[in-house]
């Protein structure tokens, strides 16, 4: 199989911006819950941006599917190809889930879910304090849990960058040369 | 395959481990788990819960109440202030819930100092509008710190058994404006029924009409049911729920009705302080009539699951930046995970059909 060594623009382009978007969704909400005075406006930046992540990892989804991408390098011992394996997958999953978790658990608060300029979504669930009673705090462990992924995605990219000095780094952050 | 480089040293593992470290840490912060980040709406709560008689699966404060249903009828005068479609929009019906303010489920009606009012307003546009009013004419403290020192001077000191005065000398010290709250509390009439007692929404909001004119504004619930007081000794004997009883009997004969009236700011008065009333002179303006037809027991009622967070406002309807305000908006969201938390859980006294002072 002909594989490239690089992800093609529209991966490399989401997969920073969604770096960008998914962090600050992480910092947003986890200092929201806990502020006094500022949770109306956070959640007010939080609703949109949310469903712009899941927008763009759909887009992204489809084009991680159907595009080639390039190999691990062969050296790699097969416990981190595991580790990088299963990671990626996780993160699609919770870049997925979390708004979709997000908008079903409003729903089931009852709350409207409005987006920008006085456009609301619909709800996606019944208004039900047990589904709401579920999900709301599953919004938060799956957050940390999304955290700490992206903080060992991180790490395994420094690590492959500085330590192993092999081409894993340059395949996310370079195109192919001209 | 690309010929592999040299590799680095396994020292880059402590940089790497100190960058992953540092953003943790920053992720801890921001969450309030590491570090002073000043009152959270998490302790605010926890103080709620630790006094009085709390019970699973109710709200932290304002627990016992009764769900109504009603309509609300803007007057041709509201549409010149707000382009928001509760004030063009000729019926809506809605749904509210009046309220006692203790965190206990089954305190009686006469004990309580403060009542509450809340409505939800969802209009054809698909927006949504949700007001929580009290009985007070003004908020008791200036700021949620202030609000949080009260009910930490008001908790019984375990040696005593009553709160411990040198607490509630500092509070005074440290925030003056909760003697006129007190006074209040204390010598403040309370009307015979729900219906005869006046809401108001204390906090600022900003409301802007189509040509872009912004004026801030409070609103209250002034009832048509004339004011008949009750004595002290009423209030003592008075069956523990005579407020619900009350309602079942005057709407069992007609509609309740409030006129919604808001008062406009001048400039200079208190916008961000809700603890100041503002002159009783400053201009005003009847934006709607609310007609309550229906009441039920909150236990099945539709009012026990909403949130009425008073952030929640439509297009044309803002938030002043009153720090109380945005302190209810957030407290109130950490009562409505935790109960509802309790409520998935099975945790809750709700619903409780058999005793049927659970409102």
């Amino acid at each position: 199989m002909n594989r490239p060594h690089h992800f093609n623009l529209l991966a490399r382009v989401l997969h920073w911006a969604m770096a960008i978007a998914i962090l600050s969704m992480l910092f947003v909400g986890a200092g929201m819950v806990v502020s006094l005075q500022y949770r109306d406006q956070l959640l007010a930046l939080h609703r949109p941006l949310g469903i712009a992540i899941l927008l763009l990892a759909i887009v992204r989804l489809v084009n991680r599917l159907t595009r080639p991408i390039p190999a691990l390098p062969a050296d790699l011992p097969a416990i981190q190809k595991f580790a990088a394996h299963a990671s990626h997958w996780l993160l699609y999953g919770l870049m997925l889930a979390m708004p979709l978790i997000g908008w079903a658990m409003l729903s089931a608060g009852g709350y409207p879910i409005p987006m920008v300029g006085g456009v609301h979504l619909p709800a996606i669930l019944p208004h039900s304090p047990v589904i709401y009673g579920w999900l709301r705090p599953l919004h938060g462990v799956l957050a940390y849990v999304l955290f700490f992924t992206i903080l060992g995605h991180f790490g395994a990219a420094l690590f492959h960058a500085w330590v192993r000095r092999d081409e894993v780094f340059g395949q996310m952050a370079k195109g192919e040369p001209k | 395959m690309p010929t592999p480089t040299s590799r680095g040293s396994m020292l880059l593992l402590l940089p790497i481990a100190v960058i992953l470290a540092l953003i943790a840490a920053l992720f801890a912060w921001v969450g309030g788990w590491i570090g002073h980040r000043g009152l959270t709406p998490q302790q605010m709560m926890d103080l709620a819960q630790a006094s009085g008689k709390q019970q699973p699966g109710f709200r932290r404060a304002h627990s016992k109440g009764i769900c109504f249903a009603g309509t609300f009828a803007p007057t041709a005068e509201a549409a010149k202030l707000s382009t928001a479609r509760a004030f063009s929009q000729r019926s809506i019906p809605v749904i509210g819930r009046f309220s006692a303010s203790s965190n206990n489920p089954y305190a009686p009606d006469g004990a309580s100092p403060v009542r509450g009012m809340a409505v939800q307003i969802k209009t054809d546009d698909g927006q949504e509008w949700r007001i929580a009013m009290n009985s007070f004419p003004f908020f008791a403290a200036s700021t949620p710190q202030g609000f949080q020192q009260m009910n930490e001077a008001g908790v019984p000191d375990p040696a005593t058994g009553k709160p411990d005065p040198n607490k509630m000398k500092a509070l005074l010290v440290a925030h003056p404006e909760i003697a006129a709250f007190m006074a209040w509390a204390k010598t403040a009439p309370k009307s015979d029924s729900l219906g005869s007692t006046r809401f108001n929404g204390v906090n600022a909001f900003r409301l802007t009409d189509a040509h872009g004119v912004e004026r801030m504004v409070r609103w209250s619930m002034r009832p048509r049911t004339p004011v008949v007081a009750m004595t002290p000794e009423q209030l003592k004997t008075a069956d523990v729920n005579f407020l619900a009883a009350d309602l079942d009997k005057r709407l069992a004969a007609g509609p309740l009705v409030w006129d919604m009236v808001v008062q406009i700011a001048a400039p200079g008065d208190p916008i961000t302080d809700p603890s100041k009333a503002w002159p009783e002179n400053r201009q005003e303006a009847t934006i709607a009539t609310l007609t309550v037809v229906h009441a039920e027991p909150q236990a099945n009622g539709p009012c026990r699951d909403l949130n009425f967070d008073p952030l929640i406002l439509p297009t044309g309807i803002a938030a002043s930046d009153d720090p109380v305000l945005h302190a209810r908006s957030a407290a109130y969201s950490v009562s409505f995970n935790r109960r509802e938390r309790e409520i998935s859980q099975g945790k809750t006294a709700q619903p409780n059909v058999q005793n049927g002072s659970a409102r």
